[in-house]
């Protein structure tokens, strides 16, 4: 059984990001493996079977992917063309899921709940739509079973427990569990790993045309708050005074 | 422009953020019709006439019964293939995301996700929308039609409903046609009020669990011990949010530290959150931790640390023990409400 997970770079997320002439700057903070794709990775590495990661991005991407490779997956693919540099998320799912047909034989294909850049959070879901796979995003366990598979979706309303055949597509959030640290010998591996590099004609696509466009970009505007620190003799008067302000804000 | 709103519901109960979006539609000044999927779901169509639908077009179904979101695409995109709206919008919800992610590969178009403001230019919307945990707002358009944008809960205005107010109802047939998923049944609600809907948070961090003044049972490890004080701490916190109606919040420590559920964080990791009031317990202010909780109305921040990076969010700030003042605020508060 081949297995894929889908990860992602981004900066990390301590980063002070600023819009500078309309450009995302983070100054020098590191990029990192997105923070939900560890969780992914976690996953598609309990299942038993070997696991290929694959990024799509520029060259900076083989962290994430060598992140990933140290975690324990065996092999690890870069989706990058420069006709690839902006697409919008539906762009990225037919790119990751071209991806996925050409590795082949692929019965599981995990991803992070949402990227922590572009915050869409829909990819996974796009990507199943693309492959015609069923989509079970949102995923704290999974039971597979030959090739049936229950999970249970940690959904705003709670615990939803679902079935489907495979080949499916995950989206894993928190709640799956801890992602493992890379080991010593693990991170040895990947220092030495050979990533190949699969652009638009190895995967057999043309340029997906990208119709979202983000032209502009701005830093919030400040927030103007100056805190007024309320003081008192005891905490009955502070709570006093307190609950007075918060009446009067007239929110409640 | 013709526009249409979806509007998503768990078991026939509306998320207010349907309603919202609705409004959100009206302020684009076109008339709106929404979009109903499900199974014995009459009352919605009422209740969006009352909130402003000109029209609704409603598809009742027995394999809608429950939320699955190929099905529900596969209901959907040939509803907005013939129907042709210009516009096409969901509450962000992680139906409605999906949902309009789907749609938008069967028709060949977009999404602008999780939108906090739009305005026309012509028949486009440019729409606004947080990044990198809205660190930066970028503002985006879809050059393809229909644009699909789904709109961020608790920042449009939800409209006034107006009883009795209708419209044309359409009933149509969908072909649900082969949906993979298969679901099995629900966990146990978790109860209380839903942190993406709430007005009022109340959270705790991991200054919770620190009261020494406790002395926890005998024969407890180090470990269940903290746990057992950060229990007694968010006991006073679920005390306060039952006064105020609020939801309760927490920090990742104090998630990770497994004081509360993860149900519960709020962050970048968490949930995003902006609700009127956001009272902050013990909480450091993180900047993955503000990320999920800026756009709060009023932030009042407890914390005995004079210089923790909370108070620079915060409008109203206490310097002391959230053990002390926590349980003052919720004698306070009861009797301003007159609870
Ligand atoms: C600052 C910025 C703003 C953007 N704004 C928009 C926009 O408004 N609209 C739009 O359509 N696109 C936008 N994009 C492009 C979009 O980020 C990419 O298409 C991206 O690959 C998918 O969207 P996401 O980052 O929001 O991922 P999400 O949908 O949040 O990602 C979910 C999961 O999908 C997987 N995944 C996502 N991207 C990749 C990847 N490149 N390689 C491997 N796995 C991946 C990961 O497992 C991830 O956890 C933006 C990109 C950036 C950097
Ligand atoms: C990838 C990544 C994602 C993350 N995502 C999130 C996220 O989604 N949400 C999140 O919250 N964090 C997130 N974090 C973690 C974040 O960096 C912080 O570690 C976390 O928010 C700290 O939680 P805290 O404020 O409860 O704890 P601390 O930072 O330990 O702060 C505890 C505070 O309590 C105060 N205190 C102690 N005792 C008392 C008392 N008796 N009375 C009053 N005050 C008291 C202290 O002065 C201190 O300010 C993330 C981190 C990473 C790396």
């Amino acid at each position: 059984m081949k297995i894929v997970v889908c990860v992602k770079q981004v900066p990390d997320s301590a980063a002070n990001l600023v819009a500078e002439n309309g450009v995302a700057s983070w100054g020098d903070a590191p990029l990192v493996i997105n923070p939900w794709d560890e969780y992914a990775v976690e996953a598609a590495l309990n299942m038993g079977g070997d696991v290929t990661v694959v990024s799509m991005g520029d060259e900076n991407a083989k962290e994430a992917l060598k992140h990933a490779l140290a975690m324990g997956c065996q092999e690890a693919i870069l989706v990058s063309d420069p006709a690839l540099a902006n697409v919008d998320t539906q762009g990225a799912a037919k790119a990751l899921a071209a991806a996925i047909e050409k590795i082949g034989d692929v019965k599981m294909a995990f991803f992070g709940r949402q990227a922590i850049d572009g915050d869409a959070g829909i990819t996974p879901a796009q990507t199943a739509r693309v492959l015609g796979w069923p989509a079970l995003t949102f995923t704290a366990s999974i039971a597979v079973d030959g090739d049936s598979v229950k999970v249970e979706r940690s959904v705003e309303e709670g615990r939803q427990t679902v079935s489907a055949n495979l080949p499916a597509v995950f989206s894993i959030v928190k709640d799956y569990g801890e992602p493992r640290y890379p080991s010593f010998m693990g991170i040895r591996k990947a220092s030495k790993a050979e990533i190949p590099l699969w652009g638009l004609t190895d995967l057999g696509i043309e340029a997906p045309a990208s119709v979202v466009e983000w032209p502009e970009l701005n830093n919030p505007p400040a927030k103007d708050v100056s805190v007024e620190i309320i003081e008192g003799g005891s905490p009955t008067e502070i709570a006093e005074k307190l609950a007075d302000k918060i009446m009067a804000e007239k929110i409640l | 422009m013709k526009t249409w709103v979806y509007i998503d519901h768990f078991k026939g109960e509306a998320v207010p953020a349907s309603w919202e979006t609705i409004g959100a539609a009206k302020s684009l000044g076109s008339d709106v019709t929404a979009v109903i999927l499900g199974t014995g779901v009459d009352a919605l169509a009422k209740a969006a006439f009352e909130y402003g639908a000109d029209e609704v077009v409603l598809a009742d179904n027995s394999a809608l019964e429950d939320f699955r979101v190929e099905a529900y695409a596969n209901a959907l995109s040939p509803l907005v293939t013939d129907a042709a709206p210009g516009l096409l919008l969901f509450p962000t919800t992680s139906r409605g995301r999906e949902l309009a992610g789907m749609v938008a590969i069967d028709l060949n178009t977009g999404v602008l996700v999780d939108v906090i403001a739009m305005e026309l230019d012509g028949d486009k919307v440019v729409a606004t929308r947080p990044i990198y945990a809205g660190k930066l707002l970028q503002k985006t358009v879809c050059n393809a039609s229909p644009q699909i944008i789904t709109v961020r809960g608790r920042i449009f205005a939800k409209p006034e409903a107006e009883p009795g107010r209708s419209g044309t109802l359409t009933k149509v047939d969908v072909n649900v046609g082969d949906a993979p998923t298969t679901v099995e049944g629900y966990g146990e609600s978790t109860g209380g009020v839903s942190l993406a809907d709430a007005g009022v948070i109340v959270s705790g961090g991991r200054g919770v669990s620190n009261n020494p003044n406790l002395t926890p049972p005998d024969g407890m490890s180090d470990d269940e011990a903290e746990v057992w004080r950060a229990q007694q701490g968010f006991a006073l916190i679920t005390d306060l949010a039952g006064v105020l109606n609020a939801a309760v919040g927490a920090s990742r420590a104090a998630v990770d530290a497994n004081y509360i559920p993860y149900a519960n964080q709020v962050g970048q990791t968490g949930k995003v959150v902006s609700p009127d009031l956001y009272i902050a317990n013990g909480i450091s202010g993180a900047i993955q931790h503000l990320a999920g909780m800026r756009n709060s109305k009023v932030i009042v921040a407890i914390n005995k640390d004079p210089d923790a990076p909370i108070f620079k969010m915060a409008r109203y700030g206490v310097v002391g023990d959230l053990h002390e003042i926590v349980p003052a605020l919720t004698v306070a508060m009861k009797a301003k409400l007159g609870k």
